[in-house]
């Protein structure tokens, strides 16, 4: 089952293991990927297009899925002002075994980076900045072997 | 004639650049897809001129789904710019 939210409030990942493998016994490990506000930023505000953010999202996961046998997976990506330390997006993939979920989980925070249509702009002393797209994460999506 | 127009949203420094989040256009008929639109949006405020003035830096989608300047457009589509993305 896959879960994909994007919403202001923060999320519980204890809460959402749960839902992941509750009434299941077929689940042999889970990957889990959780971003947080890195200092020393003053806060961080993240925009989106929420028409096409979810339906983004759900290409990536469906491409997690055709590549790896995933028995669950989830990701809330956060909007809004968010200050350091606070959660930014969680990703959670179930499987068989661990090494798909480990995989499954680093191809979807790598693709969520490059794919899905979030900006973030950063407070500083110096004032309010778009932050830019870095290159390594561009090859960190190109390490799967990218299809467009 | 029917309504040839489309909606055109911007993102992040394109919203601030442009000074609009979303804006109805109605490109004439040669404009058929989005590296024409971009020229002819180009050419309707400074704002525009300086949104599109580093085509490196910008992305687009057609109907929510990525695109490029090929991709073509048409009566009714939604178009989305906005800079490469920076989420997760």
């Amino acid at each position: 089952m896959t879960r994909i939210r994007v919403q202001r409030e923060d999320f519980d990942i204890g809460a959402e293991f749960a839902a992941l493998t509750a009434g299941r016994s077929d689940i042999g490990g889970i990957g889990c990927f959780v971003g947080t506000v890195r200092g020393p930023v003053a806060a961080m505000t993240l925009e989106h297009y929420p028409a096409m953010t979810e339906r983004a999202i759900a290409h990536i996961v469906a491409e997690a899925e055709r590549r790896w046998d995933l028995l669950g997976c989830t990701v809330i990506h956060r909007v809004g002002r968010l200050l350091p330390g606070e959660n930014i997006v969680l990703v959670l993939a179930a499987a068989g075994h661990r090494q798909p979920a480990l995989d499954a989980t680093a191809f979807l925070i790598d693709w969520l980076k490059t794919k899905a249509p979030f900006w973030k702009q950063e407070e500083s002393e110096g004032g309010v900045t778009w932050v830019e797209a870095r290159e390594q994460d561009d090859a960190a999506a190109a390490r799967w072997g990218v299809k467009e | 004639m029917a309504d040839a127009a489309l909606t055109i949203l911007y993102f992040a420094w394109l919203r601030e650049r442009t000074g609009t989040a979303e804006e109805r256009v109605t490109p004439p008929r040669e404009v058929a897809t989005v590296g024409a639109l971009i020229a002819w949006l180009t050419e309707q405020s400074p704002g525009h001129a300086s949104a599109f003035a580093n085509l490196r830096t910008v992305r687009c989608a057609v109907n929510q789904e990525f695109a490029d300047p090929a991709t073509r457009v048409s009566a009714g589509d939604e178009v989305a710019f906005f800079p490469p993305v920076t989420g997760g």
